[in-house]
């Protein structure tokens, strides 16, 4: 169990964290969402003793980081934002190096093989770092942050940089190393959040905006749904006769034609799917539709709303 | 502290650092070793010594200009501070590493003795001032070792790791040098506490001085533990 209390950072004169509490309960994997800047790597810094609060305390299983930041270290498998690998080593020098680094005291061979097995870096083990693929390096930091099978594992942007394939295949490993450790993730992705985690603390401008599981989550973003549409039709019209559809709340034309084709954005409230509505209204007329996808929700949307709930909830 | 000592040992021979370390300082002593003894037709091994003592100053810091500035620069130093191991015996493992490579110069750099004792014939070289001149380098190594440790804290770039240790080193020097013509005694007092470069003359001679051990070790201490406290301070921000 991970307390945070009362964090207070502050570079210079300006605060990088300002008054963050929250608690991260055994067997969670807690997402840690925010924008860049918004005070995610102070915060995982600082849990790791890589840095000093300017105030405030964290205590991993009721023991203070700060006062025996041995104790604590021992428990917790950190990845920072940039992973940090000695690239004139190999793979295995280098696993093998965090291995006595963190003072592991189990069978050596057995275990970095175990690890290299989950993290599937097997292929690679006598290659140099520098010269592997960015994926690949990520993987081995990710192992080097699970040798000696901490407790906690924290793991700071752990898909940044990554081709699709690569964020996919690390996103299952994080859901399978949270079946037997804590786990902290950082991102700025929400999809990617709401994907791997149980629970989700939304942090801005070093203040947390929201902390609650996931479920409850989706719903504050599911209340509105949002969708792309490309119709073949006259502008207004067109325009018109979405805006009529019961339960749309807002259409938005970007202008800019392709040939006859406009694209809308449309945004509509409730449950139940309006697309069947839609597509035969727009038969009805003879207006094609030539291309439909959904809009994910952005960060900046869920921010909108967290903002807009707090001020019902006053 | 075992595991960054091997860390450290096995990059000096990985990367081409450890190398250009013992070519540079064995082939220059091996020609101040020349021209002082073989070519001079002398067994007296004191100057070779002293001057070897001196050229440290550039060599040693080619081991320890990577030792912190290249970690924070390649950001590998998030691992080493967040390990469930102390800040010094960090530095510690760094330190010792360095000095292994400081006494691995000084076991091949011996050889050149060698035909002084071959040549030498009813002038045998004084074995007692040959000790207590490696000795010496031993302790001051430690020292510049130190030093040089503590000046890698200070920046991410290794090349200014490197300038900055050799000036701290030839300001010592210089001191040391002018200390005789300065007029006022107290200040000759206070300066001679940072005279590295005076306190082994008698190791010179042969004899051991367990002052001045005592000496070269408190400034190594001292080097080390302000290294330490720096990267505590440092994380406060």
């Amino acid at each position: 169990m991970i307390e945070i209390k009362n964090l207070v950072r502050k570079f210079g004169s300006k605060y990088a964290l300002d008054d963050i509490s929250f608690t991260v309960r055994d067997g969670d994997i807690v997402g840690f969402l925010g924008p860049n800047g918004a005070g995610k790597s102070t915060t995982m810094n600082i849990i790791t003793g890589y840095l000093s609060p300017t105030s405030g305390n964290v205590l991993v299983n009721g023991i203070d980081v700060f006062e025996e930041p041995t104790k604590v270290k021992k428990l917790i498998g950190f990845l920072p934002e940039q992973p940090p690998l000695y690239v004139d080593m190999t793979v295995w020098e280098y696993l093998s190096f965090v291995f006595d680094l963190k003072g592991c005291d189990f069978n050596k061979r057995a275990h970095l093989d175990e690890v290299c097995e989950l993290v599937k870096i097997h292929d690679v083990k006598k290659r140099l770092i520098k010269n592997l693929s960015k994926g690949y390096k990520q993987r081995v930091g990710i192992a080097s942050a699970i040798i000696g099978n901490p407790e906690i594992i924290i793991l700071d942007e752990p898909t940044v940089g990554l081709d699709p394939m690569q964020v996919i295949e690390v996103r299952n490993l994080i859901r399978s190393l949270g079946k037997k450790h804590t786990i902290i993730l950082s991102s700025h992705i929400l999809s990617e959040v709401q994907s791997v985690c149980s629970r989700i603390v939304v942090i801005k401008d070093g203040k947390i905006i929201a902390d609650e599981n996931t479920p409850k989550l989706n719903k504050v973003i599911g209340q509105d749904n949002k969708f792309q549409v490309r119709v073949a039709g006259p502008q207004k019209e067109v325009h018109n006769l979405l805006r009529s559809i019961h339960s749309v709340r807002n259409v938005t034309c970007d202008g800019v034609r392709d040939g006859d084709t406009y694209t809308y954005v449309v945004e509509y409230s409730g449950v139940g799917d309006i697309r069947k509505i839609m597509f035969r209204e727009l038969a009805n007329k003879g207006w094609p539709i030539m291309a439909m996808e959904g809009v994910s929700t952005s960060l900046e949307d869920l921010f909108v709303k967290l903002m807009q709930r707090e001020k019902e909830d006053n | 502290m075992l595991a960054i000592y091997k860390k450290e040992i096995h990059s000096y021979f990985t990367t081409p650092l450890g190398y250009i370390f013992l070519a540079a300082a064995l082939v220059i002593s091996a020609i101040i070793f020349s021209l002082s003894t073989l070519l001079s037709s002398t067994a007296d091994t004191s100057g070779y010594f002293q001057l070897m003592i001196y050229l440290m100053v550039f060599f040693l810091p080619i081991l320890t200009m990577r030792a912190f500035s290249e970690e924070r620069r390649a950001k590998t130093d998030q691992l080493l501070f967040t390990s469930p191991v102390s800040i010094f015996s960090l530095i510690l493992g760094k330190f010792f590493a360095a000095f292994t490579m400081l006494a691995i110069y000084m076991s091949i750099s011996a050889i050149n003795l060698i035909p002084l004792y071959i040549h030498a014939g009813a002038n045998t070289p004084n074995g007692a001032i040959i000790i207590g001149n490696m000795l010496a380098m031993a302790f001051v190594g430690m020292c510049f070792i130190a030093i040089g440790i503590f000046a890698s804290s200070l920046t991410e770039n290794s090349a200014a790791s490197f300038l900055i240790t050799a000036a701290i080193l030839i300001v010592l020097l210089v001191i040391n040098l002018l200390n005789t013509f300065i007029p006022f005694e107290w200040l000759r007092t206070v300066l001679s506490w940072l005279s590295i470069y005076a306190r082994f003359i008698n190791f010179t001679y042969g004899i051991f001085d367990i002052g001045a051990v005592i000496y070269y070790l408190s400034i190594t201490f001292i080097f080390l533990f302000i290294t330490e406290r720096l990267f505590q301070v440092r994380r406060l921000g």
